[in-house]
């Protein structure tokens, strides 16, 4: 019998788990660690953050639904990774410290035969000064409880500007490094709908602040479409619908920090500006969690198995090249790290092999350029191969037997734009592949006819399903697994 | 006071992308059309789904 322990219970670490019950849990054991009680529906967070979905529509409580299928779960952090054992013993292990209330703090060991990290992103609000909501002076949609305070504070907002006074919004990313922009591309456009249903949008200007080159860049390099007899970039699309809302967008902007009413930021000239708020959401950059490694002599391993930036290296090409020798190749298929054929990382924790995104930096050294998205369709597409290479490892395959590259899959994303069931509108998205194959596709790095977008309603009706079909799909309801990732 | 681009002035940011027609918006909410875009999406999505398979 073996035991896979799998780190991190959102999206990709769940998928695993997930699958794996389904397939291997009468003969092998399954652990799931993670420090959070509730799994999160994080796509419908931008609703959460305008008030229009509650904290029980978008979560549900993980040791139910565990405890359900039998599957082990222990409410706790991964601290480190032991893949030699350590002087007591050849077996690998990692050691995690408990946040369920009953044992916070407390210290365990736990072997494993196959480990899963996916563990996600560390919210690295301390690498801007004065970003962010604990300590800083913006708010977050990133997780249910910064978006519950988002939503306290738009209101706020929206209470001052019913009584005529004018307010600034700013919406966009923190860091110059960023990811995550379809994320506050929702919000903001979410916000200008909900101010518009308050009959207050006249009394605010909306500010969009991000790092990326030009609008529609999403970290991916932007996209083109087929659309109205000619292939268009999407940083038409993204401005135009920006004019039509009346948002003003700065882009090529890393902030440098974030004072009350007044967030700072260098732009790619190498000039610094400063932009009076009063409301602001910035993503935040993301980085590893901080997991450690060590080896058999207790030696620290951590470089080894992970980028500087925290996140898991896997079978991806790591070789420092200039952006024009680039591959589609360079992406990991298996997610199997090199080294100990027994890990694997999935969704956010993987260490991606450099950006999608032309790498950019300002005369001031400043790098100004988003960082590849791991989006919920391919972050549940790779951890369902891994969960197929697991089960057919521990039937006794001597390698990872399915791929899920970036390079070689496609990605649907419904970014709401406003919700209401017949007044909202969302943009429906779907790139083919992720990462552009410009060996394959010469011209446009893509598959045009896989790669389309449009604004509607439809969209709207779209998002709502998915909101409702991937948390019964997660609750791992009746026919769960008939349902697609 | 927040300063609002009211009007699309020459070589102003919101002068040069496309804004789209009365029809076009009318469209995006048209609950008839929005039945056969949905339709429509969700076959693009499954042949997306599809060539994604490894």
């Amino acid at each position: 019998m073996s035991r896979i322990v799998i780190m991190g219970a959102g999206i990709s670490g769940h998928t695993v788990a997930r699958y794996l019950n389904t397939w291997v849990a009468k003969e092998h054991e399954i652990v799931v660690v993670s420090p959070n009680a509730k799994w999160n529906w994080i796509p419908s967070n931008i609703w959460v953050g305008v008030g229009q979905m509650t904290e029980e529509d978008v979560t549900f409580d993980l040791a139910q639904v565990y405890n359900r299928i039998g599957v082990d779960f222990r409410q706790a952090k991964g601290v480190s990774i032991h893949p030699e054992g350590d002087a007591d013993g050849a077996a690998p292990y990692v050691t995690i410290e408990y946040t369920l209330p009953a044992k916070v703090g407390q210290q365990e060991k736990v072997a494993y035969d196959y480990l899963v990290n996916a563990t996600g992103p560390k919210l690295n609000f301390g690498a801007t000064p004065g970003l962010g909501p604990e300590v800083g002076h913006t708010v977050s949609v990133c997780t249910v409880s910064h978006a519950l305070e988002a939503n306290r504070k738009l209101q706020t907002v929206i209470e001052t500007m019913r009584r005529g006074e004018p307010r600034t919004l700013v919406i966009g990313t923190g860091h110059g490094m960023c990811t995550c922009q379809g994320a506050a591309f929702e919000y903001i456009y979410n916000v200008d709908h909900v101010l518009r249903e308050a009959g207050v949008r006249d009394k605010a200007r909306i500010v969009w602040l991000s790092n990326e080159y030009e609008l529609g860049d999403f970290g991916m390099g932007g996209f083109h479409i087929k659309r109205g007899g000619y292939i268009t970039n999407g940083k038409t699309f993204a401005e135009s619908l920006m004019v039509e809302r009346d948002i003003e967008w700065i882009t090529r902007a890393h902030v440098t920090k974030v004072e009350a009413g007044k967030i700072h930021y260098e732009t790619l000239d190498g000039t610094f500006h400063e932009l009076e708020f009063d409301f602001s959401m910035l993503i935040p950059p993301f980085a590893g969690v901080g997991l450690k490694g060590y080896d058999k002599t207790g030696a620290d391993i951590t470089s080894q198995m992970f980028a500087p930036n925290g996140l898991m290296r896997v079978d991806a090409d790591y070789t420092p090249r200039p952006y024009l020798e680039w591959s589609a190749n360079d992406w990991p298929n298996t997610y199997q790290t090199p080294g100990y054929r027994n890990i694997f990382s999935v969704g956010i924790a993987f260490a991606p092999p450099h950006l999608i995104s032309r790498p950019m930096q300002s005369p001031n050294g400043t790098p100004i350029n988003p960082a590849p998205p791991r989006t919920g369709m391919p972050s549940a597409a790779m951890a369902k191969a891994v969960a197929m290479s697991i089960r057919d490892m521990v039937n006794g395959a001597d390698k990872p037997t399915h791929s899920a590259s970036m390079a070689k899959m496609g990605a649907a994303c419904v970014a709401s734009t406003g919700s209401h069931i017949f007044r909202g509108t969302a943009v429906t998205m779907t790139v083919f592949p992720v990462v552009p194959d410009y060996e394959k596709y010469p011209e446009y790095g893509r598959d045009l006819e896989l790669t389309f977008g449009e604004i509607g309603l439809a969209g709207h009706w779209m998002k709502s399903l998915l909101h409702y079909t991937f948390i019964y799909q997660a609750k791992m309801r009746p026919g769960w697994s008939l349902l697609p990732d | 006071m927040p300063v609002r681009v009211t009007n699309k002035e020459p070589y102003q940011q919101a002068y040069y992308p496309p804004k789209p027609t009365g029809l076009t918006c009318y469209m995006r909410t048209s609950f008839i059309w929005q039945c056969f875009r949905f339709v429509a999406i969700n076959v693009k999505m499954i042949k997306l789904m599809a060539r994604s398979h490894h």
